[in-house]
Formats: structure tokens, C-alpha cells, sequence
């Protein structure tokens, strides 16, 4: 494990991406991604399905190994660690997955205590109390002795927002969080994502196609384009930059991949 | 000149296949023994998988191996009553289901009912993103869905064989005093005076082996799914052909070794 002054990683900088290459098969997916993200900051991904962006959030986590480049994660070397290496990274950083990945054999509420019990809180009363609060935080609490495969798209999705917010990581990676929600439930979860960033400096990267989310929550923007960083800024920059890949995909034109 | 050259390039891939595969299996039961030596074992999923392999299987293994004690008796008795040896059945049977169609019986029976049941329920956690999910959460894939199986199966198996040996006997015995009026006596003193120890043993020993190496491929099968329900369903078909191949393989190489340990008629 590299610290963090041999690395040259600054001190408020949590994640960092220097020159992250990968390919699978004849695809390049990522072509050579730097990215900083500091402390509490809520970075948005944007970009066309298939570009990577799932791909990128993986490789913070350790999920999947870089073919080039190097990973950094609260000062520790993630692609140099092994995968019963990877405690201290995954005891900091939590991650929601597109289809919520909820063991459908537990109920919403053993889901949601899962990642507690796992990490040795012993403490039955402590559980329960965290866990009440974690779904009454997504509004799911009267659902807790259901099984996954009776609930809706979108309460599968709070619910695996409930699991990745209830260790309280400093870290939380949200992959399409608003997808398949209405109107109402995509905003509790920007909400949720606001209110977890304000009261425990939570550091966030979502990926997501919602604009409006975007420009709610977000402190940066960064688009992923061909394997590229195309852009990466703030919302408001977002707005006004005259590159037109960028301006067609955040207006929903469709020359956007020409 | 085109045909020894895409015949050699041929055998060269299915062995670099070969290989392949045998690397990562020896890499899983490499992960599984450092998942033994944790200490951590979820004794609750332990328990649960022992319902399901153990305690869920024994209607299968004990039909196969009652209706293959009953065929085999009634196929023996008739051609040694030929030879004026027809007293000496029970002593056949017993010994031929404690030694191999036992455990072998049991094992395929296992590796059909577990070994598929394994491989599609990792396969479909694999490909729903569970098994992502258990390593973002700081679980071990191999500590949390590998070990409890393989440990079940170890408990379970040697009770599974027992029973098919058991309930193949009882069959046996059934068909040749019921059904030809052989004298209980006959039957029951050759069974004893030709059956011992050993013979159990090889049984044991060999529904141990089996066990292990059905959690293996068949969990290998699982982790290592892509491709959706399809490829659920190629692993889990994958994991009983390959769990029953390799069953009958080593059985042949495994009964050579433990007869020179325990060789027969020496009782």
C-alpha cells in the first residue's frame, strides 16, 4: 500500500485516476483517463451508454484492474492491491449498482444490515436502529420484511441506496441512481444524495443521464466521450461551453455519437 | 500440408484450454483452503446448505440406490443360480455397492440435483452483480458462497452414501428373500462374512472426494458465468457434465489407488 506524500497525491484529493487505460477484447473502453476528485466534492458522469463510464467507476473500487495507469483511493494504491487486499478501500468507499444488486434470498431489511454484520456491529439493537433509519431515509420502511423480487424497480434501487448509505463511507459511488424512477422518487434520491453530502462530507461519483439531477447536486461534471475525458468542469460551465459533442448530448440531440 | 498443421494447431488450443481451466480451479481450491483457514465459517449458512444438499437429496439417492440394489440382485441371482453359487448374492452386492455403485450412484445423483443448483444460483448472483455487491461490501466471494457449500457437502455427502448403500441392501435383501424365497440366513451370513471395514472405507472416502470436486466445478461454473440467463444456463448445464465425467474418471483412477490401500477379498 503507497502512502500518500511517495504517490504525490495531494492531501485533500480522495480519488484519483492518472492515465487509466482498458480494453476488453478489440474494445479500448478507456483510453487514458485522469481524474481528481477531492474531499466531500459530488462529481457527475455523463456521457453515451457505453462509453465507459460504469467501467471508470469500477476501477475505484477495485471491482476491475486497469491494463495502464494507476488508481488512488484515500492515499492507497488500489490496482496494486490484491482482492482480500482490499478491506481498508471498501470499508471507505460504498457502491450503489445499476440493478441494485440485492441478495434476493435476505429481506430489504437483512439487505440493508447486511454490509453492518458483515463489518462485525455485534450490537442487535444498533442494527435495527440503523437500519430503520436508513430505509425511513428512502421511504421504504414499511416494506422492510418484503423480499426484493416483490418490489418495484425503483424500491429496489432505494433499497440499495438504503445498504450503501447505512455504514456511513466516506465514500459513495452511485451508478444511475435515478434510472427507472419517477419524477417524485428521482427527486428524494437527489435529495438523499444532497443531504448525506451536507451532513457527513460524503465524497460521490454518480453516473447518470438526468440533467436536472445534474444540476442539482453536482459541484463538477466531467463527460466521458470516446474513452476520453471530453469534459470536465462545473454545472455552470457545463451550460456554457461551445463544444458541441457536449452541448448536443446534454440537449438530447443525436449527432451527438456521429 | 495444411492438415497435420490445423490438426496440431487444434490439440494445441483444446490443450492450452485444458490447462487454462485446470489453473483456475486449482486457484479457487487455493482461495477455498485460505477461506478454511480464516476461521470464519457462517455456521447459519452452513446449516441452511446442509438442508438443501444434504437433507434435500436423500429422497434421490435413496430411490437410485434402492432400485439399482433390487436390478442388481435380480440380474446376479439368476446367472449364479446357473452356477450353484446363488447363496453368495448378498456378499456380491454388498460389496459392490459399498465399494463403487454406492458412492458413484450417490455422486452422479449429487452432482445433477447440488452441482446444477450450485452453479446457477452463483451464476445468477454473478451476473445480477450479488457477487460485485459481496466485494464492494468487503466479502469474499469464496468466503461467503464457496466455503459454506463445500463444507455442507463434506458433512452431507458420507450420510448420502451410507443411505444408498443401505437402502441398496435392504432392496437386495427384499428381492432375494421376497421375491426368491432365498433363505434369510444365506443371505444375511454371506453379506456379513464378506463385507467389512474396508469396504465401507472406500465408500466413505470416495463420497468425500466426490463432494469435494462437485463444489468445485460446479461453483467454478457459477463465479465464472457471463452473458446473462444464457450463460447461467451453459454453466449450470457445464457444471453437471463436467462434475459427471470427471466423477466416473477419478472413481476409475481412485478405486485402483484405495484397493492397493485396502485390497479386496481379504476378508
Amino acid at each position: 500500500m503507497n502512502s500518500r506524500p511517495e504517490d504525490g497525491v495531494a492531501n485533500d484529493v480522495f480519488i484519483e485516476l492518472r492515465g487509466v487505460k482498458k480494453r476488453f477484447g478489440a474494445q479500448e473502453v478507456l483510453r487514458g483517463v485522469d481524474l481528481r476528485l477531492r474531499h466531500g466534492e459530488t462529481l457527475c458522469v455523463i456521457g453515451p451508454s457505453g462509453e465507459g463510464k460504469t467501467v471508470m467507476m469500477k476501477h475505484v473500487i477495485g471491482l476491475i484492474k486497469p491494463d495502464e495507469g494507476d488508481i488512488f483511493v484515500a492515499g492507497m494504491h488500489v490496482n496494486g492491491l490484491k482482492e482480500r487486499e482490499m478491506a481498508p478501500i471498501r470499508q471507505k468507499v460504498s457502491m450503489l449498482f445499476q440493478g441494485a444488486a440485492l441478495f434476493d434470498n435476505l429481506t430489504v431489511e437483512e439487505n440493508v444490515a447486511f454490509p453492518l454484520l458483515e463489518r462485525g456491529v455485534r450490537d442487535k439493537a444498533e442494527v435495527r436502529r440503523r437500519v430503520r433509519e436508513a430505509l425511513q431515509a428512502v421511504d421504504l420502511d414499511e416494506h422492510r420484511h418484503k423480499h426484493p423480487t416483490s418490489l418495484s424497480g425503483g424500491m429496489r434501487k432505494r433499497t440499495g441506496i438504503a445498504r450503501a448509505i447505512i455504514d456511513h463511507s466516506e465514500c459513495i459511488l452511485y451508478d444511475e441512481p435515478n434510472s427507472g424512477l419517477d419524477p417524485i422518487g428521482s427527486d428524494i434520491i437527489d435529495q438523499m444524495i444532497l443531504r448525506m453530502q451536507k451532513r457527513f462530507g460524503v465524497t460521490s461519483i454518480i453516473v447518470t443521464h438526468d440533467m436536472r439531477s445534474i444540476f442539482k447536486i453536482a459541484d463538477r461534471v466531467a463527460m466521458l466521450y470516446r474513452g476520453e475525458l471530453r469534459f470536465l468542469g462545473t454545472p455552470a460551465q457545463l451550460r456554457e461551453t461551445d463544444d458541441e459533442v457536449v452541448q448536443n448530448f446534454i440537449n438530447g440531440r443525436s449527432d451527438v455519437t456521429c | 500440408m495444411r492438415f497435420p498443421t490445423d490438426l496440431l494447431a487444434f490439440i494445441g488450443r483444446i490443450s492450452l484450454h485444458f490447462l487454462s481451466y485446470l489453473g483456475q480451479l486449482a486457484a479457487l481450491a487455493k482461495e477455498l483452503l485460505i477461506a478454511l483457514r480464516s476461521g470464519v465459517w457462517r455456521l447459519r449458512l452452513v446449516a441452511q446448505q446442509i438442508v438443501a444438499i444434504g437433507y434435500g437429496s436423500q429422497g434421490v439417492v435413496i430411490v437410485t440406490g434402492a432400485f439399482t440394489g433390487a436390478v442388481f440382485t435380480f440380474q446376479t441371482y439368476a446367472k449364479f443360480k446357473d452356477f450353484g453359487v446363488e447363496t453368495t448374492v448378498g456378499a456380491v452386492v454388498s460389496v459392490a455397492l459399498c465399494r463403487e455403485l454406492g458412492p458413484v450412484l450417490a455422486g452422479l445423483m449429487v452432482a445433477g440435483r447440488v452441482g446444477a443448483a450450485m452453479a446457477a444460483d452463483i451464476g445468477t448472483m454473478k451476473v445480477t452483480e450479488q457477487v460485485d455487491a459481496l466485494r464492494v461490501m468487503g466479502v469474499h466471494p469464496v468466503d461467503y458462497l464457496v466455503l459454506p457449500r463445500f463444507l455442507a457437502m463434506m458433512i452431507s455427502m458420507p450420510f448420502l452414501v451410507a443411505e444408498s448403500i443401505s437402502f441398496g441392501l435392504g432392496a437386495s435383501f427384499a428381492v432375494s428373500s421376497v421375491g426368491y424365497q432365498m433363505p434369510t440366513a444365506w443371505y444375511l451370513t454371506h453379506m456379513v462374512d464378506h463385507t467389512n471395514m474396508e469396504d465401507l472405507s472406500i465408500g466413505m472416502i470416495k463420497g468425500f472426494v466426490f463432494g469435494m470436486l462437485i463444489t468445485l466445478i460446479s461453483c467454478h461454473q457459477g463465479l465464472s458465468a457471463e452473458n446473462g440467463a444464457v450463460g447461467v444456463g451453459s454453466g449450470t448445464t457445464r457444471a453437471v457434465v463436467i462434475s459427471s465425467l470427471v466423477l466416473l474418471v477419478v472413481n476409475f483412477f481412485l478405486s485402483i489407488l484405495l484397493n492397493y490401500v485396502f485390497p479386496i477379498g481379504n476378508a
